[in-house]
């Protein structure tokens, strides 16, 4: 029996060298330099790229990040030093919440309170839907890397006559750093990835998009789009997109948390 | 300072202290950013709410027993959608919950420090993989698979049951739970691993010295303590099944037809919302739509708090018996 909980584990493990592998091979194939530099091309003509999806991506999740993080960190740092236990709780339950919410079900939400009054879909109703889950991810790693710092280090501050804010802000906040800032590239890193919430607010583009105000191509509707079409050349660009996101995540994750190791061991040592 | 005092009264002084202190001031700003995430959520409760009244008022609790979905007449009913959600979740989860609970029993008890980080590690960054991807590689890998081979064989053995009938067409409910069992793996393994890891040596090693070999240590004595949060890490895994949206509508066959057989296509709620969202040109589609939105909304955060308070119940010690 316990040779087969060692099976389990193999097979579990190994799903995710599957899926790197196939997509390796697969992507490997078909990414070329045209991908990062040409528009895609109507069915049936080869070749083109999906320039404007990564661009469109980066502006979507660039929002997104501008504004979900300011919002989750300063709520974080609320709920960490500022709050009541009871606040804090129904706060942090709140979040949960939101960070529960499926993610179509964010981009209904977002299609409701902006693509309908704004008329038309746009990078702002993609980057707000994906915003909304950067919001939660953020609030919780801050809060949770801000509690961490030791009891000592605050009142090292505040016997130095500063105040409460000034300690926040120059001695705990600074010692929570690595943390904090991990915290918000996996949570911008896992909303990069997202597609759903990005249906019917960015939808998307086969050509580029000005300004904020258009609707945006991104390279997870674009795989999408890709994957289902029954056109040869399309699928090709799918596995070229789909290797180039989950690259993209990938590392984003694997820095991350080798940068959250160092600083763990770092603090022990 | 002094003249500062003399000219503003006592009051207002206090509160320019305060000012320059920054305090209340910090409070405030930092309170005003977390009270607006409580209000973005309430918001959008109501939204989904409001934006569903239209639907709920025709239809009622019918609108969750009915069967036809016809965009045409404007006759809506969600029974087919739950059906394939639930199905396809429940049957991922049967999938998941063996092989990732094996694989946490071995993260945990057996493996060696250096091999159970770092298993874990390459089993977290599964949860890291966006789900369009997921449906990528299953639509191009899995769905050939299942069609030449895996449905093939269980038709020829179990085809007397009517749980595998029917053409094999590849897509399906069995493979998207497949995909979604995938999914599935980091959540039901990273927590259920903290479980364990959480269960105190005494444990164990009482088990042990009165004559238990490994595996009855592990499996009864080990396993049952850290039950809740095992349990726990099951209840959020199915809210995020639940709520699957890409993976499983690239992948289910998109067909609104309740049938006994896992081979036959199905459709899901986030499946559905996702294909016909934007082609909804009557109010009433769009809001059966949203009031859709609105029950996978309420069914995942159900489970989501029933999975949170298992783990908080399991994190107090003592309390796991």
């Amino acid at each position: 029996m316990l040779t087969l909980t060692g099976v389990c584990a193999v097979v579990t493990a190994s799903a995710l060298f599957l899926i790197l592998g196939y997509l390796l091979w697969n992507g490997g194939k078909s990414l070329d330099w045209n991908f990062f530099t040409k528009l895609p091309l109507s069915p049936g003509d080869l070749g083109g790229g999906m320039a404007n999806a990564i661009i469109g991506s980066a502006k979507i999740v660039a929002l997104a990040a501008l504004l979900g993080v300011p919002v989750g960190f300063i709520s974080g740092v609320f709920l960490a030093e500022f709050s009541n236990k009871g606040m804090a709780d129904f706060i942090r339950y709140t979040a949960d919440l939101l960070n529960g919410v499926p993610s179509i079900v964010i981009g209904i939400f977002a299609w409701t309170i902006i693509v309908v009054p704004m008329r038309h879909f746009s990078a702002w109703a993609g980057g707000f839907a994906l915003s909304l889950m950067v919001i939660p991810v953020t609030l919780r790693a801050t809060e949770q890397f801000l509690t961490q710092v030791p009891l000592s280090l605050r009142e090292g501050a505040l016997a130095l006559g500063a105040s409460k804010w000034k300690s926040v802000a120059t001695v705990v906040i600074p010692a929570a750093r690595t943390g904090v800032l991990t915290g918000i590239i996996l949570g911008v890193a896992r909303v990069s990835g997202e597609t759903a919430p990005l249906l019917f607010t960015a939808l998307n583009n086969q050509f580029w998009s000005k300004g904020f105000n258009e609707p945006t191509a991104s390279l997870p509707v674009m795989i999408y789009t890709h994957a289902i079409s029954p056109y040869e050349d399309w699928h090709r660009q799918a596995w070229a997109a789909g290797l180039v996101l989950l690259g993209l995540v990938l590392v984003a994750n694997i820095a991350a948390r080798m940068v959250l190791a160092r600083g763990a061991a770092a603090q022990r040592g | 300072m002094a003249t500062v005092a003399q000219t503003v009264p006592v009051r207002a002084r206090s509160f320019f202290r305060n000012l320059r202190a920054g305090d209340q001031i910090a409070y405030l700003i930092t309170f005003l950013f977390a009270a607006s995430v409580v209000l973005v959520t309430t918001v959008l409760v109501f939204e989904l709410w409001q934006k569903s009244e239209l639907s709920i008022h025709r239809f009622g609790f019918a609108f969750l027993r009915t069967t036809t979905w016809d965009p045409v007449n404007d006759e809506f009913g969600a029974l087919p959608f739950i059906y394939g959600t639930i199905v396809t979740s429940v049957l991922g989860l049967a999938i998941s919950v063996p092989l990732g609970v094996g694989a946490a029993i071995f993260l945990s008890e057996l493996a060696p420090p250096k091999t159970s980080n770092t298993l874990t590690f390459l089993v977290e960054l599964l949860a890291a993989v966006p789900s369009v991807i997921f449906g990528l590689l299953a639509i191009f890998a899995l769905v050939p698979l299942m069609r030449l081979y895996v449905q093939p064989a269980l038709i020829k053995a179990f085809g007397w049951s009517p749980f595998f009938k029917g053409p094999t067409y590849g897509v399906g409910v069995l493979t998207a739970s497949i995909v979604l069992a995938v999914m599935m793996f980091p959540y039901i393994i990273s927590i259920s691993r903290e479980a364990l890891i959480q269960v105190p040596r005494e444990q164990r090693e009482a088990a042990l010295a009165l004559g238990a070999t490994r595996w009855e240590a592990t499996w009864d004595a080990v396993v049952p303590f850290a039950r809740l949060g095992i349990v726990g890490s099951i209840f959020l895994s199915l809210a995020r099944a639940l709520g699957e949206t890409m993976a499983v509508t690239m992948v289910i066959g998109n067909d609104p037809r309740i049938s006994a057989s896992i081979l036959a296509p199905g459709y899901t709620i986030a499946s559905v919302i996702a294909n016909e969202f934007t082609e909804a040109t009557g109010d009433m589609h769009l809001s059966a739509l949203v009031e859709l939105g609105l029950v996978l909304f309420l069914i995942t955060i159900i489970l989501n708090g029933l999975g949170q308070l298992l783990l908080i119940v399991t994190a107090k010690p003592g309390t796991a018996r």
